[in-house]
């Protein structure tokens, strides 16, 4: 259970990490910096366990990978939004950060609200509503279930991917 | 059978591939440049196996080049010291990524290409699968060669007719993401074709591949021709082409009716016809990058350029995609033509397109650019302005120091 943190469409990887601040591979560095000039509070404010809940086509942009990994470091347990760009969501199943597509969700969620995420099954509940998302696809399950992408290649191989 | 996706894959495995499906793949190249590299060394590093085949991994510094920090200079070693220990052939600090990809013959009609930058559709214009990635995804493809792929739906595009005077490729892909959205073709595969790609060079062609990752796009592909052909300089492209296509949508464009085009902040799918803007004054102009770095838009700028003088209030930058394309822009004088007209032309590579390193933006700036990005903070204050449009657009508009109209000047 953590409280929501909302944004809006488009919210790009340049927004989520700016490229002045992507120049490193360190992971705290990443987290301090995470949506530094969209929402200056939130890397102070976030807490472990807080989910971010956002609009269409979120992690729009750049491949940039700091941008999922830079949610992950600041504590964010999930991220919803109504829609992803494709190279950010599969960066983040490979990473292991939990994201789902809900499109339902964002105009019942405010800033604030507390919310609780399962991705694995699409399970959703905030503000005594709940929600079903649709749950991950066969691959991005299993790449979620290894941990991440390398987890699964080391050990089962491409066919783990192939089998699904 | 099928699309020209469905057809590069079903070739590559030697089964019918159909989109939808969920496959295993090899991979002929696959790039990373200095900022996405560093990440992409530890997953392979975790993966604990010898790199898969250090012909067939490419590595480029262009983002921050030379290294302006000692944290850049950092990330610059640790590249250089991986490729030595594991041998890698293709190093290199002459041009931006995916120019390289395409002027260094990687990219070939029928080949899969993954790259660890959204802009890797751009090889898709000779006619090859080229898909961006994160790090993670290339790391893995460094140790096993191969990567997976939900086969994508294709939207196939139609460019009919002919360019009008002052109209070029970046005005229809402008055109066409904002019919589209800067989601229109997210998870799908698009087709560039019609007869006004047909009519193109592949320099007009890499602009739309470029541009197709800006509204979504997985892949962007044009089918292989003479025109490929003869760029390529060898009888090396096949009968690659759709048969018997099933197309998610079909888009259709008359390039004739199209007007200068130009992306307005704060995202690439917030286009206007350029008279909209008209007159508004510029602290910046930019011309270069992936999306119109090339030696025909550096031609298209020397042209107007000539015997004029950019605006005094409007610092104008020219950064050559690549070495190569610098160094043929100084045998045909269009470097000459920059320099003498107040332009600062700089070293081949990504320049202020990314805010990094120069040409960045103060607070209350405005900007236009021939690049393809124009979120708030992309090159330098979050609350400094950036317009994407054609090198022609930047060319007058350097010249009149405000948004200008190209068929305005003689």
């Amino acid at each position: 259970m953590g409280r929501a943190f909302k944004l809006g469409d488009g919210v790009s990887t340049d927004a989520i990490i700016p490229g002045r601040y992507n120049v490193t591979t360190d992971l705290s560095a990443l987290g301090k910096a995470c949506l530094i000039e969209a929402r200056p509070d939130f890397a102070a404010a976030v807490q472990p366990g807080d989910v971010i809940v956002a609009g269409r086509n979120f992690g729009c942009g750049s491949s940039r990978e700091h941008a999922p990994l830079a949610i992950q470091a600041s504590g964010v347990k999930a991220v919803v939004a109504s829609s992803f760009a494709r190279i950010f969501y599969r960066n983040a199943v490979n990473i292991g950060l939990p994201v789902i597509q809900c499109d339902a969700l964002f105009e019942a969620v405010e800033d604030g609200d507390t919310i609780d995420v399962d991705v694995s099954t699409g399970s959703i509940s905030t503000a005594g509503r709940t929600f079903q998302a649709e749950p991950p696809a066969a691959v991005a399950l299993k790449i979620m279930q290894a941990g991440t992408l390398v987890d699964l290649i080391k050990t089962g191989g491409w066919a783990a991917i192939e089998e699904v | 059978m099928g699309t020209l996706t469905e057809e590069i894959f079903s070739r590559r495995l030697g089964r019918r591939v159909r989109a939808g499906d969920t496959i295993v793949a090899p991979v002929d190249y696959a790039m990373s440049h200095d900022v996405t590299t560093p990440l992409a060394i530890e997953a392979f590093r975790k993966m604990e196996m010898p790199l898969w085949d250090p012909e067939r991994v490419v590595l480029v510094f262009d983002h921050i080049l030379p290294a302006n920090t000692v944290a850049a200079a950092g990330l610059h070693k640790l590249i250089r010291e991986f490729a030595e220990e594991h041998g890698v052939v293709h190093l290199f600090q002459e041009g931006i990524c995916h120019l390289l990809m395409v002027e260094k013959g990687f990219a070939r009609p029928g080949g899969i290409i993954v790259g660890a930058d959204s802009h890797s559709t751009t090889y898709g214009a000779l006619g090859c699968f080229a898909a961006g990635m994160g790090s993670t995804d290339i790391g893995v493809v460094f140790a096993t060669g191969r990567t997976w792929f939900r086969v994508p739906q294709t939207i196939r595009i139609e460019l009919h007719g002919s360019l009008p005077e002052g109209v070029y490729p970046k005005d229809l892909a402008l055109r066409v993401i904002k019919r589209l959205g800067a989601e229109g073709a997210n998870y799908l595969a698009v087709e560039w074709g019609g007869e006004a790609v047909a009519a193109m060079t592949i320099d007009q062609r890499l602009t739309l591949a470029n541009l197709t990752v800006d509204f979504g796009g997985k892949a962007g592909l044009c089918e292989p021709d003479e025109v490929t052909r003869d760029y390529l300089g060898e009888a090396e492209v096949s009968d690659l082409q759709p048969r018997d296509p099933e197309y998610l949508q079909r888009v259709e464009l008359d390039a004739a009716e199209v007007e200068p085009q130009i992306a307005c902040p704060p995202a690439i799918d917030n286009v206007k016809d350029l008279s909209a803007v008209e007159g508004l004054q510029l602290d910046e102009v930019f011309i270069g990058s992936c999306a119109n770095g090339r030696l025909e838009d550096l031609a298209i700028v020397a042209r107007y350029f000539e015997g004029r003088q950019v605006h005094p209030r409007t610092r104008t930058m020219v950064v050559p995609g690549s070495k190569k394309i610098y160094m043929e822009a100084l045998k045909a004088g269009y470097i000459e033509s920059f320099m003498r007209a107040g332009a600062i032309v700089m070293n081949a590579g990504c320049g202020p397109c990314l805010g990094r390193q120069h040409g960045v933006l103060a607070p209350g700036e405005r900007a236009l650019s021939t690049s393809n990005r124009n979120y708030p903070g992309r090159m330098g204050s979050p609350n400094a302005e950036i317009y994407l449009a054609s090198p022609a657009v930047a060319a007058a508009s350097a010249l009149a120091g405000a948004i200008a109209d190209p068929r305005g000047v003689s």
